[in-house]
């Protein structure tokens, strides 16, 4: 299953809700194209929604290195919300996991971004 | 390509997956009274690096790996795939991959190659070096040595094999 994604706004803030696999040649690209599409418009304030990424690949945590890095150089915060176990064991095994500002509540996560 | 097919009895479900005619795959099984061992010869693309995943979850599923172990099995197979596609071949489509799958009494062997300009495994930056740690890239091969056993690299003529070993308890051999 490919990657779906859907974006929202709440308080300033733009969650990317996230759905399937991000890998090589799935979900990767469209996290690149969706965040670079965020920062054109200016929304530098980005929660992405992990909850139902069932499968991510070295390629896929590569991504959201770098949508991390991104954002970060255009002056903007990238946040992660509800990671499932599998994800946030990967992010352990990689060291990122405190590399990344991870959240398991989508309000206080909101609420945490720099007004 | 020209690879005989074996009448040995393997999984019919991996023969639907894999032999549709459209990704170039070919595959020879060869079986003795101690080991079951099943080659695949597949294009360079990232349909192949699916098939191979697939594959692998397959085996280790009937190796007797548990399912917290199964998918992450999968996922080494799936870096190794992407290596040898993306990295090794480079999706040459006039290069191929192979991946032989393998279960012995102590061991789910998994081999496989490429046919590029060869991997050298002691050049690979530390990805968890704070110099490294925002790479975007060079997690693969950290991701397969965490989650199998033994990663062994043989260098080919040309090419890479790549060899990944998960030991199978007393429990999973006697299944």
């Amino acid at each position: 299953m490919s990657m779906k994604v859907s974006t929202r706004q709440v308080d300033g803030v733009t969650i990317l809700d996230l759905s399937g696999r991000i890998t090589l040649g799935e979900g990767s690209v469209t996290i690149r194209d969706a965040v670079r599409d965020l920062l054109a418009k200016g929304q530098k304030k980005v929660l992405l929604n992990l909850a139902d990424i069932n499968y991510i690949d070295s390629s896929g945590i590569g991504e959201l290195v770098s949508a991390f890095t991104t954002v970060k150089n255009a002056g903007g915060e990238l946040k992660l919300l509800n990671l499932t176990k599998k994800v946030q064991d990967l992010l352990q095994i990689t060291k990122l996991y405190t590399v990344f500002d991870v959240r398991d509540d989508e309000a206080s996560a909101i609420s945490s971004f720099t007004k | 390509m020209t690879f005989e097919e074996s009448t040995s009895t393997l999984p019919s479900s991996l023969l639907s997956a894999t032999d549709d005619g459209h990704t170039g795959i070919a595959r020879i099984a060869l079986a003795d009274s101690t080991t079951s061992r099943v080659s695949y010869t597949l294009d360079s693309t990232l349909d192949s690096v699916n098939k191979v995943e697939q594959t692998a979850e397959q085996y280790a599923q009937r190796a007797g790996f548990d399912e917290d172990t199964i998918p992450y099995i999968a996922m080494a197979v799936r870096e190794a795939a992407v290596n040898a596609v993306l990295h090794g071949n480079a999706y040459d489509l006039t290069k191929h991959i192979t991946a032989s799958f393998e279960t012995t009494s102590d061991d789910l062997v998994i081999r496989i190659t490429d046919q590029g300009p060869g991997l050298d495994p002691d050049t690979l930056p530390d990805p968890l070096a704070p110099e490294n740690i925002l790479r975007g890239s060079g997690r693969g091969i950290f991701l397969i040595r965490s989650f199998m056993d033994e990663v062994n690299f043989r260098k080919l003529h040309p090419g890479t094999e790549l060899t990944l070993i998960k030991h199978r308890t007393p429990a999973q051999s006697g299944t």
